[in-house]
């Protein structure tokens, strides 16, 4: 294959005991693409993103990017072939001020900065995401949003060959998601690789070229956003039988 | 350099100065605390080279230091003694190697506990050993190093640990460190090992603590296990380091000084009671002082900077 993918997840499953998060889950992501993963809760889409960000080992299956193959691969091989990701639940290093916390992402990942450089890079991002002039604030004093700020920015620093953004969206108000969206969006204009996790409908179909929908641990529908949000399964697995 | 660190060098030199000049004015009892504080500076210090950015808390110190101590008793009759004490700090190393990759995956109050039960592990079988292999429970530690040499030998050591820990404080190694004790998970996936990253400081610190407890070894001329690998000496160091302020790569040693003093004041007056003792030691610093001398400083230095800004 000439065309390698920037991710390509092949019939990846992990069980947890008795319960099966993922299930022979398999998709591509194509570069410059966005991707967006969805499916009610506890449908295992954060455990799929643990799977590709080592966070966690597959049991069986394949998870490679760019051609590499990174399944069960720890957590910062992963980091240093140039997968950045955010959390569900906002990760911050709470003693360290925002641009450390900026910086810590652009240390020892994909690019790596040092100095006066990674200073320099780290500002940019902060005034990137729209954060400039609290650099020097200490994180912990920020809003759930801004939080939300520096982890993308972070996230952003080693200049990532893959994104992934685990609900980066959620716990916003409506002003601060529009906010967010057109960050994200930036993103995508920007070229990058992108894989959204995310609940938010209105941003899945602005945002994302393709969806994956995913139930029990499946793959149930796969496309454009606007064909996998009328497909009947889909919406049977949202919204119970008596809709579909 | 800034003009800042310039400053701090230029005291740090003049101290060690002074500090290096006590056994000429003092070989009596002045030296015999001289070289306690010495010690505890070392200990603490290196101990906060690994727990004060990832607040990991070891009370594994005994272990090395005792070990460290028993290769110069035991090895005297075959080899001179710097050679011993290069051989130690490399056991401790070895040693703190083996024990973190058991070890580092677990965290919090599991570390704590393994960490105890290791020195008395390698207590309890040097003790078997010794009775069972040799005839007595102790050895014999006989050199010709005086007080003297010890304390200056330990000046160099605590001097090589300052800088090593201002060389960690300023290098990614030490921006890992921080960002570990932080977030683990964040560290992983900023790209940072961290597992590799703790055994080496684990392992820095354990072989200083070893280097230690073999300089220290002529000074007691007979040393047997209870004593070499006592549980107290670990709680001691973790104490000093945070009544100091455990933050800081110079607050340790703010808390050694004054505690030296007052525990030899406390062990003459109140011999029975010291564990007591050291318990309401560990209580007030928590309550009272839960960053050591150094952020109590801290502290007061922002609200006189916030004071002269606002009225």
């Amino acid at each position: 294959m000439t065309d390698t993918s920037a991710l390509s997840v092949r019939n990846v499953t992990r069980k947890f005991g008795g319960l099966v998060a993922v299930d022979n889950l398999s998709f591509d992501i194509k570069e410059r693409e966005v991707l967006g993963l969805i499916g009610p809760n506890g449908s295992g889409k954060t455990t799929m993103l643990n799977l590709i960000s080592g966070e966690l080992k597959p049991g069986s299956g394949r998870v490679q990017v760019f051609g590499r193959d990174l399944s069960g691969r720890p957590a910062h091989r992963v980091a240093r072939y140039g997968v950045a990701r955010t959390f569900q639940l906002v990760r911050m290093l709470p003693s360290m001020t925002v641009m450390e916390n900026v910086a810590a992402g652009g240390v020892f990942g994909y690019r790596r900065y040092w100095g006066a450089k990674l200073k320099r890079r780290a500002r940019y991002l902060i005034e990137h995401v729209g954060l400039g002039g609290k650099e020097q604030m200490p994180v912990v004093a920020l809003t759930y949003i801004d939080q939300k700020r520096v982890e993308l920015a972070r996230a952003l620093i080693s200049d990532p060959k893959l994104l992934l953004l685990d609900e980066w969206l959620a716990g916003l108000n409506p002003p601060e998601m529009k906010i967010g969206i057109n960050l994200v969006s930036g993103l995508r204009y920007e070229g990058r690789t992108i894989l959204i996790v995310e609940h938010y409908m209105d941003a899945i179909r602005s945002l994302c070229d393709r969806c994956v929908v995913m139930n029990s641990g499946a793959k149930i529908a796969e496309g454009s956003p606007d064909d996998v949000l009328n497909d009947p399964e889909v919406v049977r697995a949202y919204l119970g039988d008596d809709d579909a | 350099m800034t003009r800042r660190e310039l400053y701090g060098l230029l005291a740090a030199i003049f101290l060690f100065a002074v500090a290096a000049l006590l056994p000429v004015f003092d070989t009596g009892y002045g030296l015999s605390l001289g070289v306690t504080i010495a010690m505890y500076t070392v200990l603490s210090t290196s101990w906060t080279l690994f727990s004060g950015p990832t607040h990991y808390i070891s009370l594994a110190t005994a272990a090395f230091f005792g070990l460290g101590m028993y290769v110069v008793g035991g090895g005297l009759d075959i080899m001179p003694f710097p050679l011993l004490v290069i051989i130690a700090a490399l056991v401790g190393a070895v040693l703190a190697g083996l024990v973190g990759l058991a070890t580092l995956r677990l965290s919090g109050v599991y570390f704590v506990i393994f960490t105890l039960g290791l020195a008395e592990l390698i207590r309890q079988l040097m003790t078997w050993g010794q009775t069972t292999l040799g005839t007595s429970s102790g050895l014999y530690v006989l050199t010709d190093v005086d007080e003297k040499m010890i304390y200056w030998q330990l000046l160099i050591l605590a001097a090589f640990v300052y800088l090593m820990g201002w060389w960690i404080n300023r290098s990614r190694l030490g921006f890992a460190l921080r960002i570990i004790g932080n977030s683990e998970v964040v560290a992983a996936h900023s790209g940072i090992n961290t597992a590799l990253t703790k055994i080496f400081l684990f392992m820095v610190s354990g072989s200083i603590a070893a280097l230690t407890g073999a300089i220290l070894a002529p000074r007691w001329t007979y040393i047997e296990p209870t004593m070499a690998f006592s549980p107290m000496l670990s709680f001691l160091v973790v104490i000093t380091a945070l009544i100091g302020g455990a933050h800081r790569l110079w607050g340790p040693v703010l808390g050694v000084v004054p505690f030296v003093l007052v525990w030899d004041l406390i062990t003459a007056k109140f011999p029975n009671q010291t564990a007591l003792m050291l318990g309401v030691a560990f209580l007030l610093i928590v309550y009272a002082i839960p960053h050591g001398f150094v952020g109590l400083g801290e502290k007061y230095w922002a609200k006189y900077k916030e004071w002269r800004v606002s009225p």
